[in-house]
């Protein structure tokens, strides 16, 4: 039993962060239909400016707002120089377009800074804490409570304040957004500000247990992306709940099968899902207008 | 006599290959020009899949690794000839596209990108864990074809990277044949009445599903042929030709020189294999010049960089 405990908990851990990643991709995704293939650099860049802040002597706090705040500057410079100059274009383009801009971003951040991997000190110390037999790093709490965090917040956001609302009602139906005088290009901005935001602090949180490094934003976007189809695409539900299994199924496929294979499992789940429930665990079904 | 399209488009793809080597200064140019018909071929079956159906693959390299360790197992484990072993290559890949194929291609545009880039990694994963059989990440040699030495015995002395230059050559323009002719088929007019908007196809009785799994399925031969021509002219195969970045590379191959045409697309195949020869002086800089080109062309060139050229010079003609 402790052993299923521990991997239960490292697997919520990791799970947190793709479900942040998920979030990611699915405030996009509403706001703008399109999937952000950048998105991992977000997180692989929140982890960077904050080591690179951190060693030029700011203090830690200091530099994973610092970091944030950059990243999120990032995500509008990319949706304001690439995705809004290409509205209208089909899917394969915007999906290029995106794919373009992730190795633009970790090639820039390689001559920028380096091809090292990183780390800062975990928040509140490395001693693990047993929790009924397993154990679990101060940091993966921070990670896990910081998920909630933000998706509670989200959560508020979208359901309490008009700008979340807006939001929403974009994500609906933009052209009658636009009628009841939605300003559908703020909102758009605003979401890859979010979501870059969203990435970064996931980056933040996850960089003492995992290490960052120039190319670490390839496989989170993989895995953030199956997540958030497993929970269905645009649902914001559904990238939480998508997140954490997917992160469960790993560690327990790494556990009691193969460490080789276990990132296999996130796909051999989404095929998976996708052959038996094309539109995810939450997903609506989507009917085609004529 | 008036040439078609076609006959243009192939003769001038043959020429192009045959005159080529008389401006060739070493056998390095011959290398380099057996790598754009090899990316050539994988890119010419996404012609047929992005071009005319409009449907998305992130895991065509996944295929490619098929067809090139087909090259490198099948000799040494059922004793074929590594040139069979490329055909039972092709046909395993087909035959993955078909059972695979069929529940994902009823996805739509994002979907059908990540479940083929799933698809694409849990080849490209097997092919890296399982080191017994395949060798691992350090890869494994692949049996000479015998081909040259049949040559040789016929009277004709090719040197090696001559002798792949030509071959690939060929297999490129019969590849560019047969797609050429798919385009020009009623399939071919269906798959890109597809792409002009699946509704209306289905609406004129178009079977869509069928059409889409059609062109998945010969897409993915294509790039298994293309995986077996590398693994043979390299004698050496690892597990990166399967992996995610090369899968990238192919589809901005495809749109960059334009996925509606495929000399256009196979225009692209050879600016994106000569770019990183040229940019060896700002290696530093590569992944940043792939990234910019990729999102520019899509951005200002959707067509592709060939198509909206030609437009250009026609437009400023009249």
């Amino acid at each position: 039993m402790p052993e299923l405990m521990q991997f239960l908990l490292s697997g919520i851990t990791v799970g947190a962060v793709y479900a942040l990643v998920a979030l990611g991709f699915t405030i996009i995704y509403n706001a703008s239909d399109v999937v952000n293939f950048a998105q991992g650099e977000f997180v692989m860049l929140g982890g960077m400016f904050t080591v690179f802040a951190f060693e030029a002597g700011l203090p830690l706090p200091l530099a994973a707002l610092l970091a944030i705040i950059a990243t999120a500057a990032i995500g509008v410079a990319l949706n304001k120089l690439a995705i809004e100059p290409a509205r209208g274009a089909p899917v394969v383009s915007l999906i290029i377009i995106t794919i373009g801009a992730s190795i633009f971003i970790r090639g820039l951040t390689q001559t920028a800074f380096d091809k090292q991997l990183h780390r800062f000190p975990a928040f509140s110390g490395d001693t693990p804490i047993a929790i009924a037999g397993a154990t679990i790093l101060p940091q993966s709490l921070w990670v896990i409570t910081g998920a909630l965090a933000i998706f509670v917040g989200l959560w508020l956001f979208f359901t309490r304040t008009l700008t979340g609302r807006a939001v929403l009602a974009t994500a609906n139906n933009r052209i009658a957004a636009q009628l009841v005088g939605i300003n559908t290009k703020y909102v758009m901005t605003l979401s890859f500000a979010l979501s870059a935001a969203i990435g970064a602090l996931a980056g933040v949180l996850v960089t003492p247990i995992t290490l960052t490094g120039y190319d670490i934003g390839i496989a989170l976007a993989l895995k953030g992306f199956a997540a958030a189809m497993l929970g269905g695409m645009g649902n914001p539900k559904g990238a939480l709940v998508g997140g954490l299994l997917l992160g469960v199924i790993e560690a327990m496929t790494a556990g009691y099968l193969s460490s080789q294979y276990k990132d296999a499992a996130a796909f051999v789940i989404i095929l998976a899902v996708l052959f038996a429930m094309p539109q995810g665990l939450f997903g609506r079904q989507s009917t085609d207008r004529v | 006599m008036r040439f078609s399209s076609k006959t243009t488009t192939l003769i001038m793809l043959a020429a192009l290959i045959a005159v080529a080597p008389i401006f060739f200064p070493s056998s390095y140019y011959f290398r380099v020009g057996s790598l754009i018909f090899v990316n050539g071929l994988a890119v010419t079956g996404l012609v047929v899949l992005t071009g005319y159906a409009g449907q998305i693959s992130l895991g065509h390299a996944g295929f490619v690794g098929v067809g090139a360790y087909a090259c490198a197992l099948a000799p040494v484990h059922l004793g074929l000839n590594p040139l069979l072993a490329a055909v039972v290559g092709a046909a395993l890949s087909g035959a993955i596209a078909w059972l695979v194929g069929r529940p994902i291609l009823r996805l739509k545009g994002y979907y059908l990108a990540v479940a083929s880039l799933g698809l694409g990694a849990l080849v490209s994963m097997v092919l890296a864990n399982e080191a017994q059989l395949t060798g691992g990440p350090d890869g494994m040699a692949v049996p000479d074809p015998g081909l040259r030495a049949l040559l040789k015995s016929a009277g004709l002395d090719l040197s090696n990277s001559a002798f792949w230059y030509a071959f690939s050559g060929v297999a490129l323009v019969v590849g560019a044949w047969l797609a050429l002719n798919l385009h020009h088929s009623p399939t071919g007019r269906a798959l890109r009445a597809l792409h002009g908007s699946e509704v209306a196809a289905r609406t004129v009785g178009v079977d869509v599903a069928r059409l889409k799994l059609q062109a998945f399925v010969i897409s993915a031969v294509y790039a298994s042929f293309s995986g077996s021509l590398l693994a043979l002219q390299n004698k050496f195969i690892t597990p990166d030709v399967a992996g995610y970045m090369h899968s990238i590379e192919l589809v901005t191959m495809t749109v960059l020189g334009g996925a509606g045409s495929v000399l256009g697309a196979i225009g692209g195949a050879m600016i994106l294999t000569t770019l990183p020869q040229v940019l060896t002086v700002f290696q530093e800089y590569e992944q940043v010049m792939l990234g910019l080109v990729m999102m520019l062309v899509m951005i200002f060139m959707r067509d592709g960089l060939l198509p909206s050229l030609a437009r250009n010079i026609r437009g400023r003609g009249k």
